[in-house]
């Protein structure tokens, strides 16, 4: 049932990307429960804008979990404490009344802070446009029923396939790593027929360009997966490496 | 008088496209290197056509409004897209697409776009299988479908409930492999503010980059928009945040046609609104509709008692409960069009009939689904819905009805287009749901998708080739030629124009004040009396936000609150333009529901002999409302008839 609390935040804010960031301390009374996140957020930007401040930026934009855009450290976890959710999703019924509660953008040297809570996650797409994809043109593709694929195959592709590309998986890492993302497209792609004429070519290509964009090793901590909005399985890594592996022998 | 020229090819409809094609100018292979086309948008139509653009060797330059081209809120369509491949052997064909698609929108579309877009919609389906999209499969290892609004045939392809996501996914994996190749430019975290005309074409825009603040000029022989639609006008929708109809009005202010800007659509299965705070609404796919009862008490002190919270949908007995779309539409159910469905929720409400503290709700109820193919078999299917509708509501659906509520979720009037998809500025294109063309008053569910890729992939590749044929003598012209100046000089003024204001309410506060206007004025029943007071409301809204708007922060750096306040400014002169063209159509007709106009039965009565053409507007300055043009609407292959779900 719908109630309302205080609250206190912890909010980073930082001018830009060069300008040195530090925490600010905000109140907020009577938040109702059913509130999101992000709306709780938008009352207190209203509440800043009010008293002729400079509102907090964050990234966020479908608020219904699927874009991907919101991010956001939120007591220490990517995308708070609830589970299997983005930050747009997560509600305030879920923090106790008088906490207090500390947001911070990601914290990732291949994620650099753009303003306050938003960071730069074009390495995400530069990992994608290193070989994330099928290499087919518009046109002049087989029918779609031509190739039949067993159910369980075209299962595991859809769930490595629900990545939304947020970075939490990154995000999370000790090491800093994209391992999870990277093996989520790597094992989508290889598991179906479409992809796996380039499975080896892709492997190499995306962990490369992963590696040179400073993103760190797995050390198999499982970080990721515990706070992957989308509970995408590490057994994605193994595939990856396997993937990985098999391309090197080649070699 | 201004006339209207649609470009319809001659001959049989079933030939149209296949003479067009087989007729129209080519550009080739080394020409297409010296020509740049720039899209705009990155959504499905977007990204596919940049992509196949960029494949097929042009120049392209791509522009986002997120900070990568995978988050365009196409990604958010959960349920399906339709193609007419007849996998199911279940009587469907390019022809009954066609049909139920035209019916579904009232027949307020044109007949030649809506029969090629349902003839390229077995491309899509391939296409997407071509590039990995994980659609959902039989034990067989063949692909599934299921059945969905305004359709006796199950053709809607799907990947869980995350179709959509899956659909970019795949036009975005295409389009990062053209950025690797060079083809398309990417620039992510980028407003287009204005459109660049020279000597009557469009030669280019006047974009914002987010980030710095800084307005950049860039220059193309062709300009494609594929900015999606307006539905945040009405703040409250299930368009994500940054959606927004800037685009459309910035190009209709330099001579493009706005075409039935007040056909929107309203979808019935929304999660309804909680509280004044709330910022979007949510969408329970419409594919819940296959195996979720939609139903309110029969009995009014039932009905009561549950918004008092004395009574729980479980405790109500099967015969207490109506299940009034049932009851009215016997041969199409829980699966009558969308606009059919979301009046009848109205309705019911209205009489006093709804759910939830508020009365706003009916029940969207799984038990029965749940009783006959078991919780496992529903999970599998919806198990994604019922986890967002849970994290939302707070409430189990699996054990307790759903609530849903009707909500604004697409526009189907847009940026008027011919049927190359080319707007009334010569060499201005806009394709998805930027454009008015293929869904006419309403449009079906998982159609949008079909509709975005279709531009995409399959139309606008080869229609943009007719008019660049004709450019390519036409040299990269420099971006510091007068016209660009005066773009660039005429938005500048407008930023500093609105910094200036220094008022005392923020932009958010003006939003969601004209959001209450549309709800309630120009929603899903309007009247001459509604549609007449949103006009003057929106007038004093206007005149409010250029004289009492307030943005923080400095107008030349990034600032989230002036690329809002851009933005509401242009919902204004929207929620003006569908309130005129609302009170123009005196017939209802799909999305447009004109309360004095409807049958006894409280069905949407269209005058066919008056209304039977696509209203577009012509700015004609600030001062004066725009000249209406009409596109008389020729229906030569199919008989109109009052739209019928149910019998």
């Amino acid at each position: 049932m719908e109630k309302s609390i205080n609250i206190t935040l912890k909010v980073w804010r930082q001018k830009d990307a060069k300008a040195k960031g530090a925490f600010e301390t905000y109140k907020l009374d009577g938040i109702s429960t059913d509130t999101s996140f992000l709306e709780m957020l938008d009352i207190l930007n209203e509440k800043l804008i009010t008293e002729r401040k400079e509102p907090i930026a964050f990234d966020h934009d479908c608020r219904e979990g699927i874009c991907g855009m919101c991010s956001l450290y939120i007591n220490g976890h990517p995308h708070g404490p609830d589970e299997d959710v983005t930050t747009c999703q997560l509600h305030m019924r879920k923090f106790k009344d008088g906490e207090t509660i500390t947001v911070e953008p990601w914290r990732l040297a291949a994620f650099p802070v753009i303003k306050d809570l938003m960071v730069n996650r074009n390495a995400y797409d530069q990992i994608i446009q290193a070989g994330g994809y099928v290499s087919i043109n518009t046109g002049g593709v087989p029918d779609a029923n031509a190739i039949a694929i067993p159910k369980p195959i075209a299962d595991e592709a859809m769930d490595a396939a629900a990545c939304i590309g947020c970075g939490a998986c990154a995000a999370a890492c000790k090491n800093g790593s994209a391992m999870l993302f990277v093996s989520a497209k790597v094992s989508q792609l290889a598991l179906l027929p479409q992809g796996k004429i380039e499975a080896a070519a892709r492997a190499k290509a995306m962990v490369a360009k992963m590696d040179e964009l400073g993103f760190g090793n797995c050390t198999n901590t499982r970080a990721c997966e515990a706070e992957c909005p989308k509970s995408i399985s590490i057994s994605h890594i193994a595939r990856l490496n396997r993937e990985f592996l098999c391309a090197k022998i080649k070699d | 008088m201004t006339t209207i020229d649609a470009k319809i090819p001659k001959g049989p409809l079933a030939e149209k496209w296949k003479e067009y094609k087989a007729h129209q100018k080519l550009v080739n292979p080394s020409n297409k290197r010296r020509l740049d086309i720039i899209v705009v948008g990155t959504g499905l139509a977007g990204a596919s056509a940049a992509a196949s653009l960029g494949e097929m060797g042009f120049n392209v330059l791509n522009f986002c409004i997120q900070d990568s081209p995978r988050r365009a809120h196409s990604i958010a369509a959960q349920g399906g897209i339709n193609a007419a491949k007849n996998y199911p052997n279940d009587g469907d064909s390019v022809y009954r697409l066609f049909y139920d698609t035209i019916k579904g929108g009232d027949y307020r579309a044109r007949e030649a776009n809506v029969y090629r877009l349902a003839e390229v919609s077995n491309s899509i389906i391939d296409q997407c299988v071509a590039q990995g999209v994980p659609f959902a499969r039989e034990y067989g290892g063949l692909l599934d479908n299921r059945s969905f609004g305004g359709a006796q045939v199950s053709r809607t392809f799907y990947a869980k409930g995350q179709t959509g996501q899956q659909l970019l996914l795949g036009a975005y994996s295409a389009l990062s492999r053209q950025i690797k190749k060079g083809s398309v430019k990417m620039y992510s975290r980028y407003e287009m503010l204005d459109v660049v005309i020279i000597e009557g074409r469009a030669r280019g825009i006047i974009a914002r980059n987010l980030v710095t603040g800084k307005i950049e000029r860039f220059f193309a022989h062709a300009v494609v928009i594929g900015t999606g639609g307006y539905g945040n006008a009405f703040f409250l929708s299930t368009n994500a945040m940054a959606s927004n109809g800037s685009v459309a009005v910035q190009v209709y202010k330099k001579g493009a046609y706005f075409a039935n800007p007040c056909y929107a659509q309203i979808h019935p299965t929304c999660i309804p609104v909680h509280g004044e705070f709330q910022s979007k609404l949510t969408l329970m796919s419409e594919s819940l509709r296959n195996d979720g009862r939609i139903w309110v008490p029969k009995k009014k002190e039932d009905a009561e008692a549950i918004r008092a919270g004395k009574l729980k949908p479980t405790q109500i007995k099967e015969d207490d409960r109506d299940y009034y779309l049932e009851r009215r539409y016997p041969a199409f159910g829980n699966l009558v069009p969308r606009d059919v469905a979301s009046r009848a929720a109205k309705e019911r409400c209205d009489a006093g009939f709804g759910v939830n503290a508020t009365g706003l709700a009916v029940y969207l109820d799984f038990s029965e689904a749940i009783n006959r193919l078991g919780k496992d078999v529903v999970a599998a299917k919806y198990g994604n819905l019922f986890q967002m509708y849970e994290k939302i509501v707070d409430e189990n659906p699996y054990e307790t009805p759903m609530m849903i509520y009707p909500a604004i979720h697409y526009t189907m009037g847009g940026i008027w287009v011919d049927y190359e998809l080319q707007t009334s500025i010569p060499g201005l294109f806009a394709i998805g749901e930027a454009n008015f063309s293929d869904h006419g008053a309403n449009r079906l569910g998982a159609s949008a998708l079909m509709q975005g890729l279709a531009d995409g992939y399959f139309v606008l590749p080869y229609t943009i080739q007719n008019y660049l044929a004709d450019q390519i003598r036409v040299p990269r012209l420099s971006t510091d030629a007068p016209e660009f100046v005066a773009a660039e000089k005429e938005v500048n003024d407008k930023v500093k124009k609105l910094m200036s204001v220094q008022g005392k309410r923020s932009v958010d506060s003006i939003h969601k004040e004209l959001g209450h206007v549309m709800w309630e004025c120009v929603g899903m029943g309007r009247t001459k009396e509604t549609l007449e007071k949103a006009l003057a409301r929106i007038k004093e809204i206007r005149k409010e936000f250029w004289s009492n708007v307030y943005i923080p922060g400095d107008g030349s750096l990034m600032n989230n609150e002036l690329e809002k306040a851009l933005r509401v400014a242009d919902f204004i002169e929207i929620g003006n333009l569908m309130a005129l063209d609302g009170l123009n159509r005196e017939e209802s007709c799909g999305g447009h529901f004109r309360e004095e106009y409807q049958t006894e039965e409280g069905e949407a009565l269209r005058k066919d002999d008056k209304f039977s053409y696509a209203s577009c507007w012509k700015y004609a300055g600030e001062e004066s409302d725009p000249e209406l043009i009409k596109e008389v609407l020729d229906y030569e292959f199919i008989v109109r008839q009052q739209r019928n779900y149910k019998s």
